[in-house]
């Protein structure tokens, strides 16, 4: 084990937490090694509201907010922004509308004036709107050639049938063109407000003057028609195998997902889930997947797992980009992979140096102002307590192998899973 | 003044370069060799990249499959990267643990196995790789702009190779690469992170003076003779999407004219960050050719690329056509944009902007230490450490005369290629 100084870590002592009257959550971190600020955060104003002739339009509003304010049009917002070398930028996932954004720390006023226009009085100007739908569909078109993202989609469209995770957050192009300027602004007004928004600010800043800055910009807001995010309803598991195969003539390489869906993050089942499938597929060159696929056969430059835990079941798959003609053997392989992993799990040996890989990266992931945002968000969002990574190494240290292989068992039925290719 | 780090060039020819940084528990060693593809022939292209992958596959003293559990059991993140100029190789690790990183690169720098049926195994791993990178559009149409813009510079091609020789080359020809290249006085070590600098010089020399230098290697040089005339040339392939690449032939990184170049990429296309790690990205929406491009809906966007290259390479604008537009109408929009900076006054406040735009860019890299390692040696590459340390001192200095003057030099049609990707609709079925 890394004789890491607790210390170093984030904790209840160097986190200050702040929630405002009207339900706006602040956590905030001093780091005063560069004189620099991040800031992200997230609204509950995602995906999950959109119906299904609209898919796109929480994705298309987020990404609306900064194309004009009651007080600055798009080119004084981008003006004062890009001038002082700062960044803000918007986009929603299923759950939330996330945002994020950078900024030397003597323009920290102005990037929380420009955040709270944005959520509070966008204006949607129809020309911009425009413009952004041609983009949206310029990146729709994109991805419908993109093969690892069409295989990915469509594993997803597999898994979690019947269940809201089975939509792409961004939509399809005749989604987005049945999308009007009204849709997104009625969207904003409805569903925008301080109920459920979480801002992080790292970095060269007096976290205890923050909370009254933010006060100032977003303490008076209110929105009573907010609704409540509507229930997930629970995912049906797979009862067989399911394969699908997207055809995108005239590529050179066939991406292929593998999998099923897995624990939420906050289950107990997490952690074990999350060593196992290191050992699986990530751990030094992408774990027993990449050992098999890439260093033994030569199959792929890329082959790995991964799982993708958040506030409701996600996926646990392996993916590879291999030739066409190399599919077949690629998927025979990951195959008997997965099915070693659920029948005989993990030796004490794997297991240990995954959890020394957890507990020893901890100081990279949170060297930066941007790794620290990710880390105080991954407490905000799944409530984790603010001395979770004080607690992070008693958390990985408590996983045996025998959790990991009843984990295995759980999610994964090598009888029952999908596949995804898309290629030639 | 007192300089920030600390240069010593040991007995066998390798420079090492320390920096202090006691931000976090943290440190980031890089290894950096002076080859890379503008030192391959016609037949061996792809050799150096190639020859970085067997650098993974094991010595004696550390298998393969030791190496990678090795690092990450220590929680490390460890790679490797081969460019036109050089091929590097880095470990950030827990402070305590760099040791290890440093044997590692010591010892692969004379011991690597190179056997045979890992050889054959990365062939087509590789191969792989090249198939993934074809899959792209843009690269299909960045590899064919690089080729017809270098004729006899070795910069022609692609790093990783052409696929009849990823298929021909032998493991003696990948051998005979590393035993010429991988020696000491064709090296620089950059360490920067927790620790003290007298200390790490002591671990380094116990590493690395034992091995002895090689011969002197003189670089394969075939420098590009000037552009006499544009070229246009399209490629053609799946999608719906047009992409335009338009690529001037460029200064290299230390030749004074880098900096008016980078402002005026910074003016027309946003500023571009050079950072490698954690540098965070500025938008590109006030850019002049935004604002004729992409706000005058010829285009759904535009980026512009400059590298600090050894030797002359280019200074690149991709602009993403909008569906509804001829590429033929963006391309002119672009010209009238291009002729602006060369003929009209170029207000002092834009590159002002551009100054305090680089500056925040900076000071995002700052944050990162795997970042401040990479840029103690990557400098060396083609100048010297000091390059980056005065980088904002240069872009400050540029004046808006300069800035015209290297628009009139660099941004002429005859000085560049212009690459159309042209789309043969097709559609994903499922």
């Amino acid at each position: 084990m890394n004789p890491i100084k607790p210390h170093s870590l984030p904790g209840p002592d160097d986190i200050t937490r702040v929630v405002l009257p009207n339900g706006i959550t602040i956590l905030a971190r001093t780091n005063f090694n560069s004189p620099s600020v991040v800031i992200g955060g997230y609204l509950p104003c995602g995906s999950l509201f959109d119906p299904d002739e609209k898919l796109g339009l929480a994705d298309f509003t987020a990404n609306s907010l900064l194309r004009g304010s009651g007080k600055r049009d798009f080119q004084k917002i981008f003006d004062d922004l890009e001038s002082a070398g700062a960044n803000l930028s918007f986009s929603a996932g299923g759950h939330t509308a996330g945002f994020t954004g950078r900024c030397l720390s003597e323009d920290l006023p102005l990037l929380f004036d420009l955040l709270a226009e944005a959520v509070r009085c966008p204006t949607f100007p129809v020309e911009q709107v425009e413009r952004l739908r041609a983009q949206f569909i310029t990146g729709l078109a994109i991805r419908a050639q993109d093969t690892a993202a069409m295989a990915s989609l469509t594993f997803d469209q597999i898994v979690f049938k019947g269940h809201p995770y089975a939509r792409p957050d961004d939509g399809w192009p005749e989604t987005i063109q049945a999308i009007t300027r009204d849709d997104l602004a009625d969207f904003h007004s409805i569903h925008y407000g301080p109920r459920g928004l979480v801002i992080v600010i790292v970095g060269a800043v007096e976290p205890k003057a923050i909370a009254g800055k933010v006060a100032k910009v977003l303490g008076d807001w209110t929105n009573p028609t907010q609704p409540e995010l509507p229930a997930l309803p629970d995912l049906k598991p797979l009862k067989n195998p399911v394969t699908r195969k997207v055809k995108i003539p005239g590529k050179s390489q066939a991406d292929l997902v593998i999998g099923t869906s897995g624990p939420r993050r906050k289950d107990a089942d997490y952690m074990p889930a999350s060593l196992g499938n290191s050992v699986l597929g990530q751990f030094g060159m992408a774990g027993r997947i990449g050992e098999v696929v890439r260093q033994k056969s030569g199959l792929a430059y890329y082959a790995s797992s991964s799982l993708s835990a958040g506030i409701g079941p996600g996926a646990w798959d392996v993916s590879a980009g291999v030739n066409p003609s190399n599919v077949q053997k690629a998927r025979d392989l990951i195959y008997q992979e997965i099915a070693r992993f659920v029948e005989k799990g993990v030796s004490a040996e794997e297991l240990s140096d995954s959890q020394s890989n957890f507990i020893g990266r901890l100081p990279l992931s949170l060297e930066s102002n941007s790794g620290v945002v990710n880390a105080l968000l991954n407490i905000e969002r799944f409530d984790l307590g603010l001395d979770y990574y004080r607690r992070y190494s008693e958390l990985v240290r408590a996983v045996t192998p025998e959790d990991v292989l009843s984990t295995a068992f759980k999610y994964l039925h090598p009888e029952k899973l999908a596949v995804a290719i898309a290629g030639s | 003044m007192t300089k920030p780090y600390r240069e010593q060039l040991l007995a066998n020819g390798l420079k090492v370069l320390l920096k202090e940084i006691h931000t976090s528990p943290l440190v980031s060693a890089w290894i950096w060799y002076r080859v890379g593809s503008r030192d391959e022939i016609t037949g061996h292209t792809g050799l150096s990249h190639w020859c970085e992958h067997m650098q993974f596959k094991g010595t004696p003293l550390f298998p393969s499959s030791i190496l990678d559990r090795a690092i990450s059991r220590d929680g490390g993140m460890w790679n490797a990267f081969t460019y036109f100029d050089w091929t590097t190789f880095f470990e950030t690790m827990p402070s305590d643990k760099i040791d290890l990183g440093l044997r590692i690169e010591a010892d692969r720098m004379v011991n690597s196995l190179f056997d045979e049926k890992e050889v054959a195994s990365e062939r087509t791993v590789i191969i792989s790789e090249r198939e993934g990178s074809e899959n792209e559009p843009y690269f299909l149409l960045a590899e064919a702009v690089q080729n017809a813009a270098f004729r006899v510079h070795p910069y022609h091609h692609e790093v990783i190779g052409d696929l009849p020789d990823l298929k021909s080359m032998s493991r003696d020809d990948l051998y005979a690469h590393y035993r010429t290249f991988y020696a000491p006085n064709n090296a620089v070590i950059s360490v920067a992170g927790d620790f003290k600098t007298g200390d790490m010089l002591t671990r380094i020399r116990e590493h690395f003076e034992h091995i002895p230098a090689g011969p002197n290697l003189p670089r394969l040089s075939r420098p590009e003779p000037a552009a006499c005339g544009e070229h246009r040339l399209t490629v053609e392939g799946p999608g719906e999407t047009t992409y335009l690449d338009i690529s001037y032939h460029a200064p290299a990184a230390n030749d004074p004219d880098f900096f008016p170049v980078m402002v005026l990429d910074s003016l027309l296309a946003g500023p571009s960050s050079l950072n490698m790690f954690g540098g965070g990205g500025i938008s590109n929406k006030t850019s002049r050719l935004y604002r004729s491009l992409v706000e005058k809906e010829l285009a759904v966007s535009v980026s512009g690329g400059l590298s600090a290259t050894a030797d002359p390479f280019l200074y690149s604008v991709v602009i993403t056509v909008h569906p509804k537009r001829k590429q033929e109408e963006a391309l002119a929009s672009f010209d009238d944009e291009i002729k602006r900076i060369q003929n009209e006054h170029i207000p002092v406040e834009e590159i002002n902007r551009a100054i305090k735009q680089a500056r925040a860019l900076f000071a995002y890299g700052s944050e990162n230490i795997t970042n401040q390692a990479f840029w103690l040696g990557h400098a060396e590459m083609f100048s010297t450490y000091d390059w980056f340390l005065t980088y904002l001192e240069k872009l400050a200095a540029v004046t808006p005369a300069e800035m015209k003057r290297a628009a009139q030099k660099y941004l002429r049609p005859q000085n560049r290629v212009v690459g159309t990707y042209i789309p043969t609709t097709t559609e994903a079925q499922p």
